[in-house]
C-alpha cells in the first residue's frame, strides 16, 4: 500500500525550487487544457500569468488587488502557526470598513489630517472588536473559534447590508443599497495623484516584516510558535495560552479590519453591500500558500492577486470563460500544495508484510 | 456629501459640452470594438445569458464590421473599473456595463476615457459619454400578478427577490397589483437574496416561501432555481428574463422576457454612424423590450385575459400604477386617478397594501 511519511530533513534546495517546479508544471498542464480547448496553450498561460503586469497600469492594479490580501494573510499566518484558526477574516474586513467608514460618514467636513487618521484607527479596532469577540468565547466559554468566527462573518455582513439598506443609505441614492460617497478629505493620501495607489500598498509589506520580526525574532513570538507546535510544553513553560489567544485573535482582527477600511477608503469610495468579493477566504489560501511565514505571504499575495487579474485579461483578449480562470488558479493552488507536500513527504510502496513486522 | 454629488453633475455637464468633437464616425476598415460586462455568467440562463444572446445577435447582424468582447461575472467593485479600463486601452470604444453596481465605476472610467461611449443598464448617474437603459420590468410583474390572481388558491404568492432597490420594490408591487385585479384579498410575501445570482439560496427563499403558505412563485433573481424549486413541490412558477420553460416546462407559466437586442443594435449603429448621444432609455412592451414567454400551464381562459393585459399594457390603456393605491400602512399614497410618474416609479420605495414583510 501507499504511505506518506515525513522526510525528517528538508532540502534547501527544494525549498526555493519547489514554488518554481509548481509554476512550470501549472504551465504544462493548463497548457495541454487550452490545447484540448483549441487555444493557443502558450499565448494564453502567457496571458494569465504575464499580461497583466504589461497592461497600462497593470502594476498599480496588482499592487492595489493585493495589499488587501497580503495584510490580511499576515495576520492569519500568525493566528494559524499559534493554532488559532481565524475563519472569519471576512467578517473582522468589513467590520473595519463599516467603523472606519461610519467615520468617514459621520465627519465628512472634518479637515484630513484629522479624519483619515481616525477612520483608520476605527477601522483596526472595527476588526479587533470582532476578533476580540472571538477570542473572548473561545477563553470564556470554550467555543470553537473555526464556529464562532465563521458565524460572526455573516453577521458582519448582514450589518452591512442592514445599513446601506437602512440607517446609512444615500438620502440621494433612489433607496439603492449604498452609503453615499466619502467626502475626499476622508479618503486618504494617494501614493500617485488620480490613483487609487492607497497607503495601505506600502503598509502590507511594512506589515508582513514587522509580524516576521515579531514571529521569529521575539519572545512573544517564540510562544507562539510553541503554542503551535507543541501545546502542552507550552502550558509546561508557563506560557500564558489565553494571552496568546487574545493577541492573535487582535493582531489577525485589526489587520483584517485595516485591510477593509482602506478597501472601503482606498479603492471603492462608499459602503456597498458586496464591499468584500471573498478577500478574507482568499486571504486564508494567501496564509497556507506563504507556509504561514509573513514574508511568504507578499508572493503568495501577489501571485493569487495576479491570477485573478489574469482572469479577466483572458476574458478580454482570448475569450476565454470565467470558468477557466478557477480551472486555472486550481491547479496553480494543486501543484503548489502538492510540492510542498511532497518536499516535506515522500510517499513509499510499503508492502503489507513489512507493515505487520513493525 | 451632497456637495460632492453635484460637482460630479457639474463635472458631467462640462463634458457635455466637449462631447461633439468626439463623435467621429470610426474607420471603416476596422471593425468597431463593443466591450459587454455581465454581472453573472452568461450561463445563468437568466439576465446575462439574455445580455449575451443580445450580443450575438448584434454581432451577427454587423458581422465584420464590429467585434465584440464580453467579461462575465464581474462583481460590483474596484474589479469592474480594472475591466472597463482593460477593455478601453485594447480599443473597446463603446462598452455595454449590464449591472447596476458598475454606475460608480463606469462614471469615473467614463472620465477618464473621454473617446469611449459607455452604456450602463439599470443605473440613474448619466454624463456626455454615458447613456442610461432599462426595462419596464414591471409591466410583465403585473401580467404575471393576473395570472397569479386568478390561478392561487391561497390568494397568497411568494416572491423571491434580489436587493430591495426601486426595480425590485416596483415590481413586487406592480405583481401584487396583477394579483389584486382579480382578486383583491390577495397578499405577496417576499424574500431578499441580497444578490442577483446565487442558485442555492433563490432555492432556499422559494421553498420557505413555499412553506409559509404561498401556493405560487415568481423571482427577480437570474438563475432558474426558484423555478426548479416550485417543480420540486408541484406548484406553478414564473421564470425571469428569459424563456425558462426548458428547466421547468410542466411549471412555468409564462417568464417576462427581455429583448436588449434591437437597442443594442440601434446604439452600436449610432457609434458607427457618429450620431451616438447621451440618453436614458426605459422601454417595455411598447417598445419592444420587453415580452411574455408563450402562456403555458394554466386554463385558455387565463391565458387570454394575460395576453389581453399585455396588449392594453402595450397600447397604454392599462397604466398599472394609477390610484388609488394605498401602502402597507394603508396611507393613499396615489390618489384616485392619478399615475405615478416615471421619476415617482424610478425611487419607489414603499409596498402596497397586501405585501407582507418590510423592505429593511
Amino acid at each position: 500500500m501507499l504511505r506518506i511519511e515525513p522526510r525528517g530533513c528538508e532540502s534547501k534546495f527544494w525549498r526555493y525550487a519547489s514554488p518554481l517546479l509548481a509554476l512550470v508544471l501549472t504551465g504544462v498542464v493548463s497548457g495541454l487544457i487550452f490545447a484540448a480547448m483549441g487555444r493557443p496553450p502558450g499565448r494564453t498561460v502567457y496571458t494569465f500569468l504575464v499580461m497583466p503586469l504589461l497592461q497600462q497600469d497593470g502594476l498599480q492594479a496588482l499592487a492595489v488587488k493585493a495589499a488587501p490580501l497580503v495584510m490580511m494573510g499576515v495576520g492569519l499566518s500568525l493566528a494559524y502557526r499559534a493554532n488559532v484558526w481565524n475563519i472569519g477574516a471576512d467578517g473582522q474586513f468589513i467590520l473595519g470598513a463599516i467603523c472606519g467608514g461610519g467615520m468617514a460618514l459621520a465627519f465628512p467636513d472634518a479637515p484630513a489630517w484629522a479624519i483619515f487618521p481616525v477612520v483608520v484607527l476605527a477601522g483596526i479596532i472595527g476588526g479587533m472588536l470582532n476578533g476580540g469577540l472571538v477570542a473572548w468565547l473561545r477563553i470564556r466559554f470554550n467555543a470553537n473559534e473555526i464556529l464562532t468566527s465563521l458565524m460572526f462573518a455573516y453577521i458582519s455582513q448582514y450589518l452591512l447590508v442592514y445599513l446601506v439598506t437602512g440607517p446609512w443609505r444615500d438620502p440621494q441614492g433612489y433607496g439603492f443599497p449604498q452609503t453615499a460617497m466619502f467626502a475626499d478629505n476622508t479618503l486618504g493620501p494617494r501614493l500617485v495623484a488620480d490613483s487609487n495607489l492607497h497607503i495601505g500598498v506600502v503598509l502590507a509589506p511594512l506589515v508582513a516584516v514587522a509580524l516576521w520580526l515579531m514571529l521569529e525574532r521575539s519572545l512573544l513570538g517564540f510562544q507562539f510558535r510553541v503554542l503551535g507546535q507543541a501545546a502542552r510544553a507550552a502550558r509546561f513553560a508557563g506560557f500564558r495560552e489565553s494571552r496568546l489567544v487574545w493577541v492573535a485573535m487582535l493582531i489577525s482582527g485589526g489587520l483584517a479590519g485595516l485591510a477593509g477600511v482602506l478597501e472601503a477608503t482606498g479603492t471603492v469610495g462608499q459602503l456597498t453591500p458586496n464591499l468584500s468579493p471573498g478577500y478574507g477566504f482568499t486571504a486564508i489560501i494567501v496564509a497556507f500558500l506563504g507556509r504561514l511565514n509573513p514574508l511568504g505571504v507578499i508572493p503568495a499575495g501577489l501571485l493569487l492577486a495576479l491570477t485573478y487579474l489574469g482572469g479577466d485579461a483572458a476574458q478580454i483578449s482570448l475569450g476565454l470563460p470565467n470558468a477557466v480562470t478557477g480551472i486555472f488558479q486550481g491547479i496553480l493552488l494543486f501543484f503548489l500544495l502538492g510540492c510542498d507536500m511532497l518536499l516535506l513527504n515522500r510517499v513509499r510502496w510499503v508492502s503489507g508484510g513489512t507493515r505487520a513486522a513493525r | 456629501m451632497l456637495r460632492r454629488h453635484f460637482t460630479r453633475l457639474a463635472g458631467a455637464g462640462a463634458l457635455a459640452s466637449a462631447a461633439p468633437a468626439l463623435l467621429r464616425p470610426a474607420c471603416a476598415a476596422e471593425p468597431l470594438k463593443v466591450g459587454f460586462l455581465y454581472i453573472g455568467p452568461v450561463g445563468d440562463f437568466g439576465w446575462s445569458h439574455q445580455h449575451d444572446l443580445a450580443r450575438q445577435a448584434a454581432a451577427e447582424h454587423y458581422g465584420d464590421k464590429i467585434k465584440t468582447t464580453a467579461v462575465e461575472s464581474v462583481p460590483e467593485g474596484p474589479d469592474c473599473e480594472k475591466v472597463m479600463n482593460d477593455l478601453a486601452a485594447s480599443g473597446h470604444k463603446l462598452i455595454f456595463a449590464t449591472s447596476f453596481g458598475y454606475m460608480n465605476y463606469v462614471i469615473a472610467v467614463a472620465r477618464r476615457h473621454k473617446d469611449v461611449f459607455y452604456e450602463h443598464a439599470t443605473g440613474y448617474k448619466r454624463a456626455a459619454n454615458v447613456s442610461t437603459y432599462n426595462i419596464r420590468f414591471y409591466q410583465g410583474r403585473f401580467v404575471q400578478g393576473v395570472i397569479a390572481g386568478k390561478l392561487s388558491k391561497a390568494g397568497l404568492a411568494g416572491y423571491v427577490g434580489s436587493v430591495p432597490v426601486p426595480e425590485v420594490v416596483q415590481g413586487m408591487n406592480a405583481f401584487l397589483l396583477g394579483m389584486q385585479s382579480v382578486n383583491p384579498q390577495a397578499r405577496l410575501k417576499f424574500i431578499m437574496i441580497n444578490g442577483w445570482y446565487d442558485p442555492p439560496k433563490e432555492g432556499d427563499a422559494a421553498k420557505a416561501l413555499i412553506d409559509q403558505g404561498c401556493d405560487i412563485i415568481t423571482q427577480h433573481t437570474d438563475s432558474p432555481a426558484p423555478l426548479q424549486a416550485a417543480a420540486g413541490r408541484g406548484i406553478k412558477a414564473f421564470g425571469q428574463a428569459t424563456d425558462m420553460a426548458k428547466f421547468a416546462p410542466n411549471t412555468q407559466l409564462t417568464a417576462s422576457v427581455d429583448v436588449w437586442t434591437p437597442y443594442y443594435i440601434r446604439r452600436i449603429g449610432d457609434v458607427m454612424a457618429g450620431t451616438w448621444k447621451s440618453t436614458n432609455t426605459w422601454g417595455g412592451f411598447e417598445a419592444g423590450m420587453l415580452k411574455m414567454a408563450p402562456f403555458a400551464n394554466m386554463p385558455p381562459a387565463v391565458a387570454a385575459l394575460a395576453s389581453e393585459t399585455e396588449a392594453d399594457i402595450a397600447s397604454g390603456k392599462s397604466r398599472i400604477f394609477i390610484g388609488p393605491i394605498k401602502d402597507q400602512g394603508g396611507t393613499v399614497k396615489v390618489p384616485a386617478g392619478a399615475t405615478m410618474d416615471d421619476a415617482a416609479l424610478s425611487s419607489m420605495q414603499w409596498l402596497v397594501e397586501g405585501v407582507e414583510g418590510k423592505l429593511t
